[in-house]
């Protein structure tokens, strides 16, 4: 090689990153990794081989963790539990802060070894990866300092069970642990199999900067070991990254535990490129999309819809773009795109597209090395039934489909069970936020995409998980609020047959289902006796499950509720109180004929009116905030409602129980759909004839009445509802639970009977929290 | 070809995400060892070198000239096995007045003079002394005239205005070879670059060229990047390629490696010749001599045993 030959091509040439140091460290522990906990490493048990996907060779031998080191990892941070959340925050602080200080000293160290471990490109450990551990754990000891203060009334859940994927191996533990141990919580936490080696050099760097032993233990291994620590009795919260099938049968797995649970799962994000975008930019976006990390990324933009008008020009421009990736050695600092993380990913990617193919997708595709390497590919003439449109590839695949209007953009971005995050291109600032707010899912990228930030919360929409890591969002997840507990058991079975006695003097009312703003009756044709405390207060319709199907669709029509300003909402909720109020008598008589003593019956009206001014109040100020994240940057942290939301009622307090559930979830901007008290339904059919003369839009509140757990499970299992929140049963709270998993509903579930709705905790913040989402929207700018 | 707004009115250019492509390409190519030699090596035959003072002399013009004959020390072209390829730079650029010095001085080298013109820096002399200027200058010898716009046209967005304009230079210039010179730093919105980029190359441009030289801002990556994407739309629709040259504040033998790679990403390789790319500067000649030198010798090298130009 000589210069004028290199003249001739102007090639880049080799630009290998010295890895020495590393294989060094490597070389040290050829003997195999075993555990860290309680501060020390084990002894390597039955090991396995960590493989360097770019070359398949094994480079390190980890140990798979049994149910017994589970144990031992879980009693380690059980014990350091305590003494870690009695720490000031500011102790707290010192240790997180000393943590991103030694991340940041050892970075080259770790964006080597990152590289060496998963295949992707040392570009990318170098400058993205690693700095944004650093970046995360500083955030966190800023948490750590002033939780005390920002968080008054919470606490550390305890115990966290954490596992990781494989695709930002380093960045997830630092996300699963900053927030973690900010708030107080000490942590067990795998890393991926096939990735476990910047999590044990971090339990090095644990140990270094003197973290106290326990507050991080790390347990290697496979799935098994994954499903030990995330049922481990003594696990009090658990947070999962992974795949959306594995999330649900975590979901499924702790159901009715009490584990407090966080999921962030796949994706399948929307890339949207309207006529008035700055195209090459956009296809810069791609790059950053679906061509970074290999495609390994949960939130890449994985389906690029742009507008007729520029479709062509776009397509070619992309093409073309494609054509100068440069995908191979991962440590050569000229790679774009590295190695596939194993064998059995490339395999899986190689199925889905070959699936693709078979239905018609036609392949374009850049040039990739012999080995555990795929090409930059984008596909076109796919349709949205392809299995390239509806699953998530991980690997770097991209398809390109086109819209007419900006209402079938939204459309097809929205046609898809995950929900984690979209892309919108154009310099349009009306239309990109027009597009962002109706988009579902959790991150929306302006003229940007995959721009993280440990000062905003990431996490997403339906099946792409629940919870937020990052920002303020993100600190909640790890601490809760105190709130009552305790045991209740089922309710017994109905008796829809005649003979429940006399009701009284008064003209017979009938007291009808209430759905789409219309009185209707049961499906089932039936009725069941409601008793008070003098024998029948009356009749109620047993519900079944075509009532519940029919008041989701109702409540999913009711869409204009969302969009409506927080004025317009609190204006029909002060409304709401107002008649309550005025037919406040008559409500008490009805309490007291279904049990309460005259006094108590007064009292609850009284609360359910206060409630609706509380929650009236609300409605126009439940903000959502603007992070601080990067320079040139708006990242809006919005609240939205969840959409169609099941609620299922208390048992006692028949009025103010429905209320104190409702009106937080209205007042948001949800439509539900509720299920009365099952043994005292009628100061909620009576309610309807409020909300009749409220002006609440029809399908906002749609009330079933009849046996509570087996329309619960109904709910539970309905994939148009978005959340659904239980006070019944212990063992309905584990139906609930398992059944959400469908498709990954939240759930918010208590014991019947642990809270007191009369008192302060039958109101807050916490309801409103649970009734909405954050969408992050960010806004770079600049011209 | 005449003025066709809809090649630029409908195509704005967002600068976070210029700036983040810029950015992100720092950490996406490298060039190190032999190959960082070449590429610099490649820098040299891209250069115009410049001097553009009010004290400049023929004798001042004379010793550029010398080194432009000359880029390297003959023992560092020796050790990098390049004594026979003929290594200049690609012009020399001068004011008017210093034209006839440097024909002189390059005469037989094969090394175009370029002069700057039409009352440079900033244009605001009536348009018939601007196009005398540049028939005086190419009378004289100069190959190509580096001119600048009118920057109130592209401000106030008359673009028929900077079309004629650029054009009646163009004709001015004869055989010789026009730079157009956007003033970007005056320019500011990078949607005004792209347009004026786009009237410049419909007016007959052969380059674009980013500063004078005398803005608050000059060269920069992220407005080179708007250019180029302007250069290749422009040959994408009329199979024209037309040249880039970023001028100013360039002083560092890196820069004329990330220029180099963002031409080549953007563009392509065969960007990368000094009938399509030009490095406008004066002192980065110097910095890549001494990276040169250490290429070849491993030792850090200081400028002052370099020949100075």
């Amino acid at each position: 090689m000589s210069i004028q030959m290199i003249l001739k091509h102007m090639d880049y040439g080799p630009a290998p990153e010295d890895s020495a140091i590393v294989q060094g460290w490597l070389d040290a522990h050829e003997t195999g990794f075993g555990h860290y906990i309680d501060g020390v490493f084990t002894a390597p048990g039955t090991l396995f081989d960590v493989q360097n996907p770019a070359s398949g060779e094994s480079i390190a031998q980890v140990t798979q963790g049994t149910s017994a080191d589970v144990d031992a990892a879980v009693k380690a941070a059980r014990q350091a539990q305590g003494a870690w959340a009695k720490l000031s925050g500011h102790e707290r602080a010192r240790h997180l802060y000393a943590l991103a200080r030694h991340v940041q000293q050892h970075s080259r160290f770790l964006a080597v070894l990152e590289s060496m471990d998963n295949g992707k490109p040392i570009r990318e450990t170098r400058d993205i990866d690693v700095p944004l551990v650093a970046r995360h754990f500083y955030h966190h000891a800023g948490w750590a300092e002033i939780a005390a203060d920002e968080f008054p009334d919470a606490e550390p859940h305890g115990v966290c069970g954490q596992v990781i994927p494989w695709n930002f191996p380093l960045l997830m533990l630092a996300w699963k642990i900053a927030p973690a141990l900010a708030a107080g919580n000490t942590v067990v936490l795998k890393p991926a199999e096939y990735t476990p080696l910047t999590a044990l050099a971090f339990a090095e760097i644990c140990t270094e900067a003197g973290l106290p032993p326990g507050v991080v233990n790390l347990v290697t291994g496979d799935g098994a070991t994954g499903a030990a620590i995330v049922g481990h009795g003594d696990i009090d919260k658990v947070a999962f990254t992974g795949s959306t099938g594995v999330g649900k049968t975590i979901r499924r797995q702790i159901a009715g535990s009490g584990k407090a649970l966080t999921l962030e799962l796949g994706g399948k994000s929307p890339f949207v490129v309207f006529a008035d975008a700055d195209l090459d930019a956009a296809v810069e976006g791609v790059v950053e999309a679906i061509w970074f990390n290999q495609g390994e990324v949960c939130c890449a933009g994985a389906r690029i819809l742009v507008a007729e008008a520029v479709a062509s020009r776009f397509e070619a421009l992309l093409k073309a773009r494609m054509k100068a990736l440069r995908v191979g050695e991962p440590l050569d600092k000229c790679t774009d795109i590295g190695a596939i993380v194993h064998p059995v990913q490339l395999e899986r990617i190689r199925a889905l597209v070959a699936e693709g193919v078979a239905q018609g997708a036609i392949l374009h595709q850049g040039s990739a090395p012999e080995g555990c390497f795929y090409p930059p590919t984008l596909v076109t003439n796919v349709q949205t039934a392809s299995v390239l449109s509806t699953e998530e590839i991980f690997g770097p695949v991209v398809t390109l489909s086109t819209f007419r209007t900006p209402t079938e953009a939204v459309e097809l971005a929205n046609n898809t069970r995950y929900g984690l995050a979209a892309s919108v291109w154009s310099e349009n600032v009306n239309l990109c936020l027009d597009i962002a707010s109706q988009v579902k899912a959790g991150v929306v990228w302006i003229n940007c995409t995959n721009v993280l930030d440990a000062g905003a919360g990431f996490g997403g929409y339906r099946e792409s998980g629940f919870g937020r890591e990052g920002g303020r969002e993100g600190m909640m997840a790890y601490l809760r609020r105190p709130g009552p507990t305790g045991e209740a058991g089922d309710l017994p079975a109905l008796q829809p047959t005649p003979g429940g006695g006399a009701t009284g003097d008064a003209i017979d009312r009938t007291a009808k289902l209430f759905v789409g703003g219309q009185q209707v009756r049961p499906d089932s044709g039936y009725a069941y006796a409601v008793m008070g405390a003098k024998g029948s207060a009356g009749l109620a319709g047993l519900g079944n499950r075509k009532d519940i199907r029919n008041a989701v669709e109702a409540a999913g029509r009711a869409t204009g509720w969302a969009g409506a300003t927080g004025h317009n909402r609190a204006q029909v909720l002060y409304y709401l109180g107002e008649n309550m109020s005025a037919r406040a008598a008559e409500f008490a008589v009805r309490l007291e004929r279904l049990g309460a003593k005259p006094a108590a019956a007064k009292a609850e009206v009284e609360a359910a009116v206060r409630r609706c001014f509380w929650y009236a109040a609300q409605a126009d100020k439940f903000d959502g905030a603007v992070h601080q994240t990067k320079s040139a940057h708006v990242t809006l942290a919005m609240h939205e409602p969840l959409g169609v939301l099941g609620i299922v009622c208390p048992t006692e307090a028949p009025l103010l129980g429905f209320v104190s559930l409702v009106l937080p979830a209205i007042a948001m901007g949800n439509s539900v759909v509720v299920i009365p008290s099952q043994p005292h339904p009628l100061a909620a059919t009576d309610f309807y004839q409020i909300i009749e003369t409220s002006d609440v839009p029809a399908g906002v509140v749609n009330i079933v009445t009849g046996p509570r757990d087996e329309l619960a499970k109904t709910l539970a299992g309905h994939d148009g509802i978005a959340g659904l929140w239980y006070v019944g049963g212990c063992s309905g709270i584990a139906m609930v639970e398992a059944e959400s998993a469908g498709n990954l509903k939240q759930t918010w579930t208590e014991a019947d009977g642990a809270r007191d709705w009369m008192g302060a905790a039958g109101q807050g913040r916490e309801f409103l929290h649970r009734a909405t989402q954050v969408k992050n929207i960010w806004v770079p700018y600049g011209v | 070809m005449p003025l066709d707004v809809a090649m630029f009115e409908c195509h704005p250019v967002n600068r976070p995400a210029a700036e983040r492509r810029v950015a992100a390409l720092a950490g996406r190519r490298t060039v190190k060892k032999l190959h960082q030699a070449a590429w610099l090596v490649n820098a040299i035959r891209l250069m115009d070198l410049t001097t553009l003072s009010g004290d400049d002399t023929a004798g001042r013009v004379h010793r550029l000239c010398a080194k432009a004959r000359q880029p390297l020390a003959p023992r560092i072209m020796q050790d990098l096995g390049i004594e026979q390829m003929g290594l200049t730079v690609g012009a020399v650029c001068v004011y008017p007045t210093m034209v006839p010095h440097a024909v002189e001085a390059l005469q037989g080298s094969g090394i175009p003079v370029a002069s700057v013109a039409t009352g440079f820096p900033t244009g605001l002399i009536p348009l018939h002394l601007r196009l005398a200027e540049i028939e005086w200058a190419v009378a004289q010898g100069a190959r190509e005239i580096d001119i600048v716009i009118t920057r109130e046209h592209a401000l106030r967005q008359n673009w028929q205005a900077l079309h004629d304009e650029v054009r009646a230079m163009r004709d001015a210039c004869g055989p010789a070879h026009l730079k157009a010179i956007l003033a970007t730093g005056d320019l500011k919105t990078f949607d005004n670059v792209y347009a004026a980029s786009m009237v410049a190359m419909q007016a007959g441009a052969d380059f674009i060229k980013t500063s004078t030289g005398k803005e608050d801002v000059n060269a920069t990556l992220p407005v080179s990047l708007v250019m180029m994407r302007a250069l290749r739309r422009y040959g994408g629709v009329t199979g024209h390629r037309v040249g880039f040259k970023p001028a100013g504040s360039m002083k560092q033998a890196k820069e004329a490696l990330r220029w180099q790679i963002l031409m080549k990403e953007e563009l392509g390789r065969s960007w990368l010749e000094p009938d399509l790319l030009r490095f406008g500067a004066s002192s980065m000649l110097g910095d890549i001599e001494r990276q040169l030198e250490h290429h070849v010798t491993g030792r850090y090298a200081a400028s002052h045993r370099h020949a100075a130009s």
